[in-house]
């Protein structure tokens, strides 16, 4: 216990040491124990013990990211200063800035999947409307093992249920998002929830307790003694007991959140309030020390004036809950009730928990007992930081020196399309995105299924367009390349809505930090995707690490997801995705530039974009080979091309090429539009790769004849090619290479195909 | 036309009611909050979508409890004009100032999407710019929207002509593979027996404008507004 005199700063007793089974279930190691030892000049109590614990794991501290995530420039802004808070602002003129974020809900989602995709969603739009920003849109990154297996479909039904359950309520539409199906995210799903947000440029909010004196005001629902410890939970592997741990598991209700982002929008407009900030993980522990350590301040609150569930609930457990929907408000001195009105007008607590104070320290009190006293800084900024080791994984040898060219040719290419668009994950996500409100709010221009989705903003000509974008298996292959396609292909989604990158948020999933292979793989992708992040002028603007996604027999692929906003200058010259009318012309843009007297193909592709192809592991069951290899230059100048092409309108539509190759992508501009197309290829490689190759930097398009020679020029200025594939006409779907017709299906059939592969597997139905 | 938006804890759809009123129809609109006792002399009041009360109970069961509603009650007694758009036509339910109820989809999944509506008949305050055999492309985006009700109700509403949208198919057709939730007879919208007071599923509010893909909802809302001129 602490004893302090009155009057005096000073603890004057110190205390028992903390068993070290206690603080090693807790997650902190001996060292780390001792640093607390140091920093304080005595014992820490179990609250103290606690609360270092949740704010030095990895979740919240960055403890072993840190060093590799200074390799975003905006990053080291942020981590170093005082630049960026709760989630990065981007400028998209007329006064407005977006406001974006993912984050993951790895393993709350792996246990309880329902409520943990729910927390998951709660918490990012917390972080948007902390900014002052009004959250106007929501996305998804997920990942689950194959749908044949009954857990996975379990988890897959219910993260998605869960999503749907907290987005549709609090009224911001999911309007984007991706979901991909491998064996690697058996027991391990990823749950990666993104939201964005619009703020005028002067009104953002700020998160420091500035102001000594100034009242710290406690909003949103009660405290109780759900999710204790769930940042310590996702800083460890999941094992055989994670059954157990469904009690660190938050639950959350939309409703108090809807509630919270009027109240907080309509309170941050009186103009008392000072600097607000979300509890999320480590909940009041977090939220205390960050706003201190960032004003350089300090803080008293007393917990027993915080709104309980329970009324027995220890201080420990109090600073440690993880209950939803709260924040910690800044008020200037004598205009709380100002403040408070405002909450409590729509039904939710507002109470004063304390102040601000001068000394750097947060004391926490529970009436008239000190039970912490603590630095705010050595809390929020001073986790211990470890450089972990890393080596080259012993797979990758074996992977790289697979011979692509011992892939025999399919008997059949009708049946080959067939399997590659029945594959869940190039396979429509209707199922998914149908149970996402993705209307509300009356902003959205392009709806879920195109390559990005695209929201006008009221009040201007202007439209933004977001998405979010990762293949794993490349990133397994080669995680440096892999990171860059994301970053690549995100920044492509967008060029074909015909939306300019602006910037980009990262949500990053590994294995087992510790195991210096896994470290590699993390510090590789970073490298590769803050390389790629500069190459695009697209600022990484926040971002969120999630370590540990293994169980004792698998650990996931490298999975840094690329959250990605750009900016359509006039709303009304957007483009999709679908063919639009018969007699159109289809062609394929490459961001190569082939030399007049090259010999080779014209731009399709090579035996080695094969490499990590989604029909080399739906035909074979093969992950081998290097991803395909990519050259930022020439990707650039196709989306600067496609960009002013769909500005002068000269596109009836834009397709990104990507999983599943040309074939996939002419097939799925089929499918949208209804129509059939007639396409030729000539290409010097074998049938297979010119249409399931995954060669980068590639859109296929189609337009109306009479737009050629506009094209051309600006094909011409940008030095990319253009190779005419055909015309959309009839209803089948029809592709010849070198002159042999290999596909030849109806689109209504290859339509079912795509359309029912989800819903078969999961309802046992079309 | 003066236009008021009820706006209850949980309401989702309150903005985009305004916005369409203010900015797409350009007649005053005014928001009204679930405390109030007064409607601020509004001659149409929109009931919104949403989730009210965060619906745990039952969809619309709460908030037909609130003090707006005895005032909206009295309006439509009057004869004022009332719409009750997804969850606002679960209110009006609720609140028996329109017969049936809505229950779960028979999917038991939320569902947003456009569907496609026809006007089952004309001559009311709210489809009287829509055409004979128009189809309509409306979104729509709930859990709760499987209209029910006993048989004999059926009859009455449908001999009535209480029964103002059906889902149907792009052709118009009302097919039970169009149905998108299960509902009785394809209904989509309903009015009481004197026609001042409307419920439907689909958001109209969300197809104002081209941007967003249709803006066939006009005719509903511009309905309402030439038949008060008549």
């Amino acid at each position: 216990m602490l004893i302090k005199e009155p009057g005096s700063k000073t603890v004057s007793k110190n205390t028992e040491p903390i068993a070290p089974e206690v603080y090693r279930e807790m997650g902190l190691i001996d060292s780390e124990y001792q640093k607390i030892v140091e920093v304080l000049g005595r014992h820490p109590t179990y609250t103290e013990v606690g609360m270092y614990s949740v704010m030095w794991s990895e979740h919240c501290g960055y403890k072993y990211s840190r060093p590799i995530l200074r390799l975003f420039k905006k990053y080291k802004e942020a981590l170093e200063g005082e630049g960026l808070e709760n989630a990065g602002v981007i400028d998209i003129g007329d006064g407005y800035g977006i406001v974006m974020k993912m984050e993951t809900h790895n393993h709350p989602s792996a246990v309880e999947p329902f409520q943990g995709a729910a927390t998951g969603v709660g918490g990012i739009l917390r972080d948007i409307f902390t900014m002052g920003a009004r959250p106007i849109a929501c996305l998804n990154s997920l990942r689950f093992g194959p749908l044949d297996d009954a857990h996975n479909r379990y988890l897959f039904e219910n993260v998605v249920a869960g999503i749907a359950h907290y987005g549709n309520c609090v009224g911001v539409p999911t309007i984007a998002g991706e979901v991909v199906f491998d064996d690697c995210y058996s027991g391990n799903c990823l749950v990666n929830a993104m939201s964005a947000g619009i703020v005028r440029i002067d009104d953002i909010a700020s998160a420091c307790a500035k102001g000594v004196g100034n009242s710290v005001l406690y909003v949103g629902s009660s405290t109780g003694c759900d999710g204790i410890h769930g940042a310590t939970f996702a800083s460890v592997e999941l094992g055989p007991d994670s059954e157990n741990r469904r009690p660190n598991v938050q639950i959350g209700d939309p409703f108090q959140e809807k509630l919270l982002i009027e109240a907080t929008i309509e309170a941050l407009k009186t103009g008392f309030v000072v600097g607000i900030q979300d509890m999320g993980a480590a909940g009041i522990t977090c939220s205390t020390c960050e706003t201190s350590a960032k004003a350089g301040t300090g803080m008293e609150i007393d917990v027993l004036k915080v709104p309980r569930r329970q009324s027995d609930m220890t201080p420990y457990e109090v600073m440690l809950s993880e209950s939803q929907e709260r924040m910690l408000a800044i008020v200037e001195k004598g205009h709380e009730d100002d403040v408070a009105a405002v909450f409590k007008k729509w039904g939710l607590n507002a109470v004063v928990i304390g102040h601000v104070t001068d000394d750097g320290l947060v004391h926490v009190w529970e009436g008239d007992q000190l039970v912490a006293e603590v630095p705010a800084k050595s809390l929020a900024d001073d986790a211990p930081t470890y450089y972990l080791e890393t080596e080259e994984p012993e797979y990758l040898k074996e992977v790289r020196c697979f011979d692509l060219t011992k892939i025999p040719e399919p008997a059949d290419y009708n049946e080959a399309l067939e399997k590659l668009l029945g594959s869940p994950s190039i396979a429509s996500k209707e199922w998914v995105y149908r149970q996402y409100d993705h209307m509300v709010q009356t902003n959205t221009a392009i709806l879920p299924g195109a390559d990005a989705a695209a929201l006008r903003i009221r009040g201007t000509k202007k439209a933004i367009a977001l998405v979010c974008d990762c293949n794993g298996r490349y990133c397994y292959l080669d995680p440096f390349v892999g990171a860059q396609i994301a970053v690549a292909e995100a920044a492509r989604n967008l060029a074909c809505v015909g939306a300019k990158a602006l910037g980009v948020t990262d949500c990053v999933s590994f294995g087992n930090p510790e195991k210096p292979q896994v470290f590699w793989q993390f510090k590789r992708a970073i490298e590769g995707m803050a390389e790629a992040c500069e190459a695009f002028d697209t600022p990484v603007i926040s971002g969120n690490v999630s370590f540990y996604n293994e169980t004792p027999e698998t650990a996931i692929y490298p999975t840094p997801v690329v959250g990605m906003l750009g900016l359509i200058e006039d709303a009304d010259k957007h483009c999709t995705p679908e063919f639009k009318r018969e007699g159109d012309v289809v062609a394929l843009l490459t961001g190569r530039r082939i030399t007049k007297d090259s010999e080779s193909d014209p731009g399709f592709c090579a035996v080695n974009d094969l490499g990590g192809s989604e029909y080399l592991k739906v035909m074979h069951n093969v992950v081998a080979g290097q991803p395909p290899a990519l050259d930022i230059e020439a990707e650039k100048r196709l989306h600067t091309c496609l960009i002013e092409a769909i500005s002068s309108n000269l596109l009836s539509s834009a397709h990104d090429c990507s999983d599943g190759g040309l074939a996939v992508a002419l097939a799925e501009s089929s499918i949208g539009g209804k129509l059939g197309v007639e396409a030729s290829i000539v290409a010097d490689c074998s049938a297979s790769v010119a249409l399931f190759g995954e060669a980068q930097s590639r859109a296929v398009i189609s337009l109306p004849p009479d737009k050629l020679g506009e094209l051309g020029e600006l094909v011409e200025k940008h030095a990319i090619e253009c190779t005419i594939l055909g015309k959309v006409q009839g209803d089948r779907f029809k592709i010849d290479v070198n002159g042999v017709t290999v596909i030849d299906r109806e689109v209504e059939q290859i339509t079912r195909v795509w359309k029912n592969a989800i819903p078969e597997r999961m309802e046992g139905r079309a | 036309m003066k236009f008021g938006v009820i706006v209850f804890p949980g309401s989702n759809c309150d903005q985009d009611a305004y916005y369409a009123v203010r900015d797409v129809l350009k007649e005053p609109v005014e928001y009204i909050w679930h405390q109030e006792h007064d409607l601020k002399g509004v001659d149409c009041v929109i009931v919104p979508g949403g989730f009210s009360y965060g619906d745990y109970l039952r969809t619309g069961a709460v908030a037909r409890f609130s003090p707006v509603m005895e005032a909206v009650k009295e309006h439509t007694d009057k004869g004022g004009y009332a719409i009750g758009i997804c969850n606002g036509f679960q209110i009006l339910c609720e609140a028996h100032l329109l017969p049936g109820a809505l229950v779960s989809n028979d999917c038991l999944k939320f569902v947003c999407k456009y569907v496609q509506l026809t006007p089952a008949n004309l001559n009311t305050p709210w489809t009287n710019q829509c055409k004979n055999g128009q189809v309509l492309n409306i979104p729509i985006a709930h859990q709760g929207g499987n209209f029910v009700c006993d048989q004999e109700t059926l009859k009455r509403i449908e001999d009535n002509g209480q029964v103002i949208l059906r889902y149907c198919d792009e052709a118009g057709r009302v097919t039970p593979e169009a149905n998108p939730n299960g509902s009785l007879n394809n209904i989509a919208g309903v009015i009481n027996e004197r026609g001042n007071v409307a419920g439907m599923m689909p958001h109209p509010e969300r197809a104002v404008e081209k941007i967003l893909g249709s803006a066939d909802g006009l005719n509903i809302l511009r309905s309402v507004i030439e038949w008060a001129r008549r």
